[in-house]
């Protein structure tokens, strides 16, 4: 009954032959399914064609050389920009129209490449605002302090340290954001994001500015994410030793075009790809 | 965190203490009648532009949108209130009773002023708020300024034009155009205005520690990370907005109440300016920065006027609000007042370590002397 529930979501799309999903998650729909997605700057065609499908519990990973399109295609799939053409189902559900903080409460939670963190608001606060949507108390309980505020308040900021936990940040939580180093202010976005419990993390380069150890932590990190929360998790990386530990489907981009999807081992033998970064063979 | 929580809540407790205590000591020195009557003339005001300004705070330092119009919020608030109080004075004979009533009525028309504004405004970004408020401020003091408000036995009477105006022999005329309010009875209080910062207080800052004011704050800081955690961008902002809007048309109920007669002129541009003033010298996000420097620059001009030196009383108030600026904005001013800051410091460690030198050398004094007792007993 349960699993019939499921896939009444929303439209079930036959898994493509060509999809990369691993095989746990080959019994339930996907979580996100992309065709024929493309946007056009005016005359120039930023995306074109973008077709994924990505499965409940996958970490999927989108790499390209600089300027392939990997960040629009996060900016598409998160509605900062409205796709020209094509359509994103989410759980099986379109977005189309829908504005991001629509897409958020759809369960689509994102970090970005250049951080964006609430630099004068304390490391617990930035998570308590990714808890905003389970907050359920309104303004005026808020301004009169009712019972209920207290009660949410007080289970907010539980959990708030529960998820800094994760990346064994709760002794930060009293610290200001903006003055976290580096690898810190990255930690806390991808714990912010969680905390708008999504069913799909988009994590635009996670590793940047990371030494290899610091690197190392976090894809472990990531996996045990994706283990505890049972989500699925898209990455932009350009470190390839994590998109190659972690990611069990790879993407390629190049030109706004995907040139080429498989696994790990596929993608390295991929003579488009080799051709895509290091330029043709002479 | 258990610690954190409590170091906001201490802040604002410490705001509410120290409105309550210049309250009490206020109250003291009116008691003793060691408040000139100029003076005392001074308190409803001052409190109605503590209101002010701490609302002005809520749209300009937490949700970090610039307002060039509060003045005219103020304005709707004040003569909605007067109106309100002259409608109500048989209805409602207890003065501090119809002073609330109205103070409400001036809250909700500076909220209905808010929406008008806000709604169409802070679905943009950039400084359209700016421009739209700036042009709000003037549009309504324009209108009161043509309209004619009175009531009589026949009920309510609003015009646009004195030829228009038909109010019966008997009738009360509550706006009179140009000449703005006249024969309002004067329901102001100290009190009421100590009561509506109490109140204001408390709406802010306990907005500002809700789930709702970590959304408002989450819009100043990133508005793009903001939505993406799912945040109601127009929600938010008008929430503060209209919160801002609603404070300040109280504030406008007091301050029209205060005064036998108002005119709309009163709520100009320069009134939107001088609160922010108070917003900016204060610290931006500060809610006790701007009690301090509403408190203190309100009351300032007016005390330097009781002096010799009146003709150049505004000279004096520019060159404190100079001063104010250069402190918290030129680095090398901060340096040096750091560096004199520097010196008290230095200063006070040398006379810290002095004290403690004279200490050490008392107990010495005191050890041989007690040395010197126990010898002499025991021999």
């Amino acid at each position: 009954m349960a699993e019939k529930k499921q896939f009444n979501k929303g439209k079930m799309v036959p898994v493509p032959s060509h999809s990369i999903i691993p095989e746990r998650d080959l019994g339930t729909s996907p979580i996100l399914e992309c065709s024929h997605l493309g946007i056009d700057f005016g005359g120039l065609t930023a995306v074109n064609e973008f077709n994924i499908t990505v499965g409940r519990t996958e970490i999927a990973g989108l790499i390209g050389p600089n300027g392939a399109g990997k960040t629009t295609v996060f900016n598409l799939l998160t509605k900062v920009y409205q796709p020209t053409r094509g359509t994103i189902l989410l759980d099986g559900l379109d977005t189309h129209g829908k504005t991001p903080a629509q897409i958020n409460r759809m369960g689509i939670a994102r970090t970005f490449q250049n951080i964006r963190l609430f630099n004068n608001l304390s490391v617990e606060d930035n998570v308590k605002i990714g808890l905003h949507n389970q907050e359920k108390y309104s303004m005026f309980s808020g301004i009169l302090r009712l019972p209920k505020y207290w009660r949410q308040e007080k289970a907010a900021h539980e959990r708030a340290l529960e998820l800094l936990s994760i990346f064994d940040m709760q002794d930060l939580a009293d610290h200001q954001a903006g003055s976290l180093p580096y690898g810190a202010q990255r930690r806390l976005e991808i714990v912010r994001a969680l905390a708008t419990n999504p069913a799909l993390l988009l994590l635009d380069e996670p590793a940047a500015g990371m030494n290899p150890s610091e690197t190392a932590e976090l894809m472990e990190n990531i996996v045990k994410i994706r283990d505890t929360f049972q989500i699925a998790i898209m990455l932009i990386e350009h470190d390839m030793s994590l998109v190659m530990g972690i990611c069990e489907g790879i993407c390629v981009l190049n030109f706004g075009q995907i040139i080429a999807k498989g696994t790990a081992e596929e993608i390295q033998s991929n003579p488009t790809v080799i051709e895509a970064y290091l330029g043709k063979q002479q | 965190m258990k610690k954190k929580l409590n170091k906001n809540s201490l802040n604002g407790f410490i705001n509410y203490g120290i409105v309550i205590a210049a309250f009490i000591i206020i109250q003291i020195f009116i008691g003793k009648g060691m408040l000139s009557n100029s003076l005392q003339s001074l308190l409803v005001p001052a409190c109605c532009y503590i209101v002010m300004a701490v609302s002005l705070n809520l749209t300009v330092g937490i949700l970090g949108e610039l307002s060039l119009g509060h003045a005219g919020f103020m304005s709707l608030g004040a003569f909605s209130g007067i109106t309100a109080s002259i409608l109500l004075q048989n209805s409602i004979p207890m003065a501090p009773m119809r002073l609330a009533v109205s103070m409400a009525a001036g809250a909700a028309a500076g909220a209905l002023g808010g929406v008008i504004v806000g709604v169409p405004v802070l679905r943009l970004q950039g400084d359209y708020l700016a421009i739209v408020t700036l042009a709000f401020g003037q549009i309504i003091k324009n209108i009161i300024m043509v309209l004619y408000v009175g009531v009589d036995e026949n009920g309510f009477h609003i015009a646009a034009s004195s030829e228009r105006f038909d109010l019966a022999a008997g009738g009360t005329a509550i706006i009179k155009g140009p000449m703005g309010a006249v024969g309002v009875s004067k329901l102001a209080s100290f009190t009421a205005g100590f009561v509506l910062i109490l109140i204001t207080l408390l709406v802010v800052q306990n907005l500002v520690n809700s789930r709702s004011g970590r959304a408002i704050m989450a819009l100043r800081d990133n508005r793009i990370a903001a939505e993406s955690v799912g945040i109601n961008t127009t929600k938010y902002k008008l929430m503060a907005f209209v919160t801002s809007a609603a404070l300040a048309g109280a504030a406008g109920a007091l301050f029209g109440l205060n005064y036998s007669s108002t005119v709309a002129s009163k709520f100009d541009f320069n009134t939107s300016i001088l609160v922010l003033v108070f917003v900016v010298l204060g610290g931006l996000g500060s809610i006790r920065g701007s009690i301090i420097a509403a408190a203190l620059l309100y009351v300032l001009p007016e005390l330097l006027r009781s002096f010799d030196i009146a003709e150049y009383r505004m000279l004096i108030y520019a060159i404190v609000l100079i001063l104010v600026m250069l402190a918290t904005n030129n680095e090398q001013f901060t340096a040096l007042m750091g560096r004199v800051g520097g010196w008290f410091k230095a200063v006070g460690g040398w006379f810290k370590a002095a004290g403690a030198r004279v200490v050490g050398w008392l107990k010495s004094l005191g050890r041989t002397q007690s040395k010197g007792k126990g010898g002499t007993t025991n021999g």
